[in-house]
C-alpha cells in the first residue's frame, strides 16, 4: 500500500474507550469519520421463549448510539450508524448458535472482529475515503521492517490484554489499523476522557457478549429459533462418567461447556465436571463425558482455521506461550503442524481446553498467530 | 440535494416572521391589544394558507407541522369498530398511525402499489380500482397520499375523491410533499382533510396546517383550550403561522393553477434540472436507474438505483465531500433500513438499499446538478472498484 491518506474512521461504540480513541487522533490533527455499526436488534427477540418485551440490552442500544453521536458533535467529526445486522447475523449470530448446538463453546468476538470491525468496516471505510480504521482494543501494533511484517502485541495495560480476540487478522488488516490505546492504562483512558469532558468518560465497562444482555446464552438460542421458527435440536444424551458408567441424562448440550460444576444433574460425593461433549455427529452423539477436576487436566491441544501474524508460516517446532481461554495465564507448549491441524504439546496439563475457543501463541508480547480448538 | 427533507426558509418568511419573534409578543388568546395583534397575524396566515389550499379561512387548522396533521386526521376520525384504507407506500406519520390502530383493534387495509418496472407509469401509485374494491360498508377513512416523498409520484387523488364522495367515506390526503409543487385545490381533490407542512414549502419547522372540511366531525388529540375552534388546544406559534401563512403565498404564486395536475410540468425549470440530473447519471454510471421513473411525478424529485453498490457507503461518501441526498429511512438508531416505499413497489432487498433519493429546490442550479452528476460517479466507481464483489 502506498503512503495511506490522512482519514481515518474511527470504530465508535459509545463507550469510553471509543469516544477517547477519537478524541486522541482528533488532537492529532487526523481527519476522522465516526461510524457505529448497528450489529443487532435487542428489541428483535422481545417476547420470544421467555425474553421480556421489554428488554434491554447494551448492543447498538439506542442510548449507546445517542453517546457516540454527542461524542462525535462535541468533537466536530462527522458521524454515521451503518447498518450492519444481515451481515452480523450471518457471520456471528448463526455460527454462534451452530456452535453451541453442537456441543462447542464459540467466541464471538472473535468473529465479530474477523468479520464486522476489520473486514466491513474496513471496506466501508475505504469506500468511503478512510484508508484505515481505529478502534478502542487495547492491543499494539507496528510495522516491523526486519521481517516486513506487521506485528501485533500485548498492550500497555496488560489487565485489558484483547490481542486473544485479535488473531484473526491479516497482514492487510493490521496495516490499516490503528490501535491508540495500546500505551495507555484503563484508568489512564478514564483520566483522559474525564479531563476533555468527553460525554461517555464516566459510563461502565461493557463485560458480557454484547447481543446477548444479561448473558443468558441458552436463553437467547432458545428466543432465536423461536424467532426463525426452527425447532431447538434434540441433543439430549447420556451423562457418563469417564470409565463410560452412564450416571444419568442430559435435556440437550448446548447446556453444557467444557469445566462447568453446576447444572449437571447428578448427585456425587465428589465434585464433577464437564469434561467431554460429543456432538450430534459423532459416534458417542450426544454423550456429555464428566469426571474429577483432574480429570479437566489435557497436555495437547488440536486447532485449525488458523492465522499467522509474526510469522508467514509455522515450519518444524516451535516454543510458545499459548493462551487458551481470555483470562488464561499463558502456558509453555511446543507447536508443529500435522498436516492442516496444528498440535501443541503443554509443558504442563491445562485445565479445561474447550472446542469451539481460540488457542493464541505468544512471544513475549508478540502474538506469533492462533487458531481454533477443536 | 434534500429539499424533500427539509427547504431552507425563504428569506421574505423569515422577514414577515422576523417581527413575531422581536417585537409582537401577543398571545393571540389574549383580549388586550397585544393579544389582538397576534390574533389578527395569526388569522392574516390563516387566510393565505386557505388560499392556497383554495378552501374557506375556517376549515383551516394549524398544527405543530405535517405528523401531527395526519394524526390529528386519523385519529381525529376512527372509532373503534371503523375500517381505515391506507397504503403501504404512506409517510410513518401516517402508516405508523395505522398500525397503532390496527393494534388498538381497529380494521385496516394497507393498498399496494404498482410495481417497480421501468415502462410501468403506475409504478408506486394506488391503483383506484384496488380502492373501490377495498371499501366496505364500515370504512370510515380514506387516507391516501397527493405525492410521495420518496419517489416523487403523483396519486390519483382525484379520482379517489370520487370514489370516497361516492362511497361516502372520509378522505384524508398527506399533502405535504405536494404543496408548492404542484396546484391543491381542496375542492377539484374532493378531500375532506388535507395536510401540509411548513417546512417543505421554504417556510419554517415546527408548523404545518390540516385542512377540516366544514362539517366534519373531527375529535381532537390535545384539549385544554378552545384554540383553532376546539380542534387543537394550545397557544398558537404565532410567528411559525406568520411564516407558513407567507410561504404559503408563495407556494400559490409558484405553482401554475391552470394546469393541476397537468404532466406539463415536466416543462418547468424545475423538471428540466431534474431531468439533466438523472440523464447525466444514467448516462455515466452503468447499471443504475430510475425508480418509477415513468410515473407522473413531482418535478423536484428523482429516486435512482445503483447497482453492485452499498447504499450506505454510498450516501456517506457523497455525504462526506458535501452533497446530501437521503437514503431509506432510519430506524431509531440512525442506522438505514431499506425503504418502505421501494420495498413496497416490489424491489428486491439490495436494490431498495441501494437507491438514492435526490430531492431539487428552487435553488438549485445547472452547476449543482452536474457537480452531483461528477460526484455521484466518482463515488460509484470508487465503492464498485473497492468492493467489486460486493452484494
Amino acid at each position: 500500500m502506498s503512503a495511506p491518506n490522512n482519514t481515518i474512521a474511527v470504530a465508535m461504540s459509545g463507550g469510553v474507550d471509543s469516544s477517547t480513541v477519537a478524541a486522541l487522533l482528533k488532537a492529532e490533527g487526523y481527519e476522522l469519520v465516526g461510524l457505529t455499526m448497528q450489529l443487532w436488534n435487542q428489541r428483535r427477540l422481545a417476547g420470544h421463549a421467555g425474553i421480556p418485551e421489554q428488554v434491554r440490552g447494551r448492543c447498538c442500544s439506542i442510548d449507546d448510539v445517542y453517546d457516540a453521536r454527542r461524542v462525535a458533535e462535541d468533537l466536530g467529526i462527522p458521524y454515521y450508524v451503518v447498518n450492519q445486522q444481515d451481515r452480523f447475523e450471518r457471520d456471528v449470530v448463526r455460527p454462534f448458535v451452530k456452535e453451541y448446538l453442537a456441543g462447542r463453546t464459540p467466541i464471538p468476538c472473535s468473529l465479530c472482529n474477523d468479520h464486522l470491525k476489520f473486514d466491513q468496516l474496513l471496506i466501508t471505510a475505504r469506500q468511503i475515503g478512510a484508508d484505515r480504521i481505529a478502534t478502542g482494543h487495547y492491543a499494539r501494533n507496528e510495522y516491523d521492517p526486519g521481517r516486513n511484517r506487521w506485528i501485533l502485541k500485548r498492550p500497555a495495560d496488560a489487565s485489558k490484554d484483547q490481542t486473544y480476540f485479535l488473531f484473526g487478522l491479516t497482514q492487510q488488516q493490521l496495516s490499516r489499523t490503528l490501535f491508540p490505546l495500546g500505551g495507555y492504562t484503563k484508568p489512564r483512558v478514564r483520566e483522559i476522557a474525564a479531563e476533555l469532558g468527553l460525554a461517555s468518560a464516566n459510563k461502565p465497562d461493557s463485560q458480557e457478549i454484547c447481543f446477548i444482555p444479561g448473558g443468558d446464552y441458552k436463553k437467547f438460542i432458545d428466543a432465536y429459533l423461536d424467532e426463525q421458527g426452527e425447532a431447538m435440536p434434540d441433543s439430549s444424551g447420556e451423562l457418563v462418567s469417564t470409565s463410560g458408567e452412564v450416571i444419568g441424562q442430559h435435556h440437550g448440550i448446548h447446556n453444557f461447556t467444557i469445566g462447568q460444576r453446576k447444572g449437571l444433574g447428578v448427585e456425587s460425593p465428589t465434585a464433577l465436571y464437564v469434561i467431554q461433549i460429543a456432538g450430534s455427529t459423532s459416534e458417542k452423539a450426544n454423550q456429555v463425558k464428566v469426571g474429577s477436576e483432574d480429570d479437566l487436566m489435557q497436555s495437547t491441544l488440536h486447532a485449525r482455521r488458523l492465522n499467522w501474524v509474526s510469522i508467514p508460516e509455522l515450519h518444524g517446532e516451535m516454543r510458545v506461550k499459548i493462551k487458551i481461554r481470555h483470562r488464561h495465564e499463558p502456558a509453555w507448549a511446543t507447536i508443529r503442524m500435522i498436516d492442516t491441524e496444528l498440535l501443541a504439546q503443554f509443558d504442563h496439563p491445562q485445565r479445561a481446553v474447550t472446542p469451539g475457543q481460540a488457542s493464541v501463541f505468544y512471544d513475549g508480547d508478540e502474538v506469533i498467530g492462533g487458531g481454533w480448538i477443536v | 440535494m434534500d429539499a424533500n427533507a427539509t427547504t431552507s426558509l425563504s428569506p421574505e418568511v423569515f422577514e414577515a416572521m422576523r417581527p413575531y419573534m422581536l417585537e409582537n409578543f401577543g398571545n393571540p388568546s389574549s383580549i388586550h391589544y397585544q393579544g389582538r395583534q397576534a390574533h389578527a397575524a395569526v388569522e392574516q396566515g390563516r387566510g393565505r394558507v386557505a388560499a392556497l389550499l383554495n378552501c374557506d379561512r375556517s376549515e383551516i387548522v394549524f398544527t405543530g407541522g405535517g405528523t401531527e396533521g395526519d394524526n390529528l386526521a386519523i385519529f381525529g376520525l376512527m372509532r373503534p369498530g371503523d375500517h381505515l384504507i391506507t397504503s403501504t407506500i404512506e409517510h410513518h406519520a401516517v402508516l405508523h398511525t395505522a398500525e397503532h390502530l390496527q393494534r388498538r383493534g381497529i380494521e385496516v387495509t394497507f393498498l399496494p402499489v404498482g410495481g417497480g418496472g421501468a415502462n410501468d407509469s403506475n409504478a408506486c401509485r394506488v391503483d383506484p380500482d384496488d380502492l373501490r374494491r377495498a371499501i366496505q360498508p364500515n370504512t370510515r377513512l380514506i387516507s391516501i397520499m397527493m405525492a410521495n416523498n420518496e419517489t416523487g409520484t403523483i396519486q390519483a387523488v382525484e379520482e379517489i375523491g370520487k370514489l370516497a364522495a361516492e362511497a361516502e367515506v372520509y378522505f384524508h390526503t398527506d399533502a405535504v410533499q405536494a404543496a408548492g409543487k404542484l396546484t391543491i385545490d381542496v375542492g377539484r381533490i374532493g378531500c375532506d382533510l388535507l395536510t401540509i407542512a411548513g417546512h417543505k414549502m421554504y417556510g419554517p419547522q415546527g408548523v404545518g396546517a390540516l385542512y377540516v372540511r366544514r362539517g366534519t366531525p373531527l375529535e381532537p388529540l390535545f384539549f385544554g383550550g378552545a384554540h383553532e375552534r376546539q380542534r387543537r388546544a394550545g397557544t398558537e406559534n404565532v410567528a411559525g403561522i406568520v411564516g407558513l401563512g407567507t410561504a404559503a403565498e408563495l407556494a400559490a404564486a409558484a405553482t401554475d393553477p391552470g394546469a393541476p395536475f397537468n404532466p406539463s410540468f415536466g416543462l418547468s425549470a424545475l423538471a428540466k434540472l431534474r431531468d439533466r440530473l438523472e440523464n447525466g447519471i444514467l448516462a455515466r454510471i452503468e447499471d443504475s436507474g430510475v425508480n418509477a421513473g415513468n410515473a407522473p411525478r413531482v418535478p423536484n424529485t428523482t429516486n435512482l438505483w445503483f447497482d453492485h453498490v452499498d447504499g450506505e457507503a454510498l450516501f456517506i461518501a457523497l455525504d462526506l465531500k458535501g452533497l446530501a441526498v437521503s437514503g431509506g429511512s432510519a430506524c431509531a438508531s440512525g442506522a438505514a433500513e431499506p425503504s418502505h416505499v421501494l420495498t413496497a413497489m416490489g424491489l428486491p432487498k439490495d436494490r431498495a438499499k441501494a437507491s438514492l433519493r435526490y430531492s431539487l429546490t428552487q435553488d438549485s442550479t445547472e452547476k449543482e446538478v452536474d457537480a452531483a452528476i461528477e460526484l455521484t460517479t466518482a463515488a460509484v466507481g470508487r465503492l464498485r472498484e473497492i468492493a467489486p464483489a460486493y452484494a
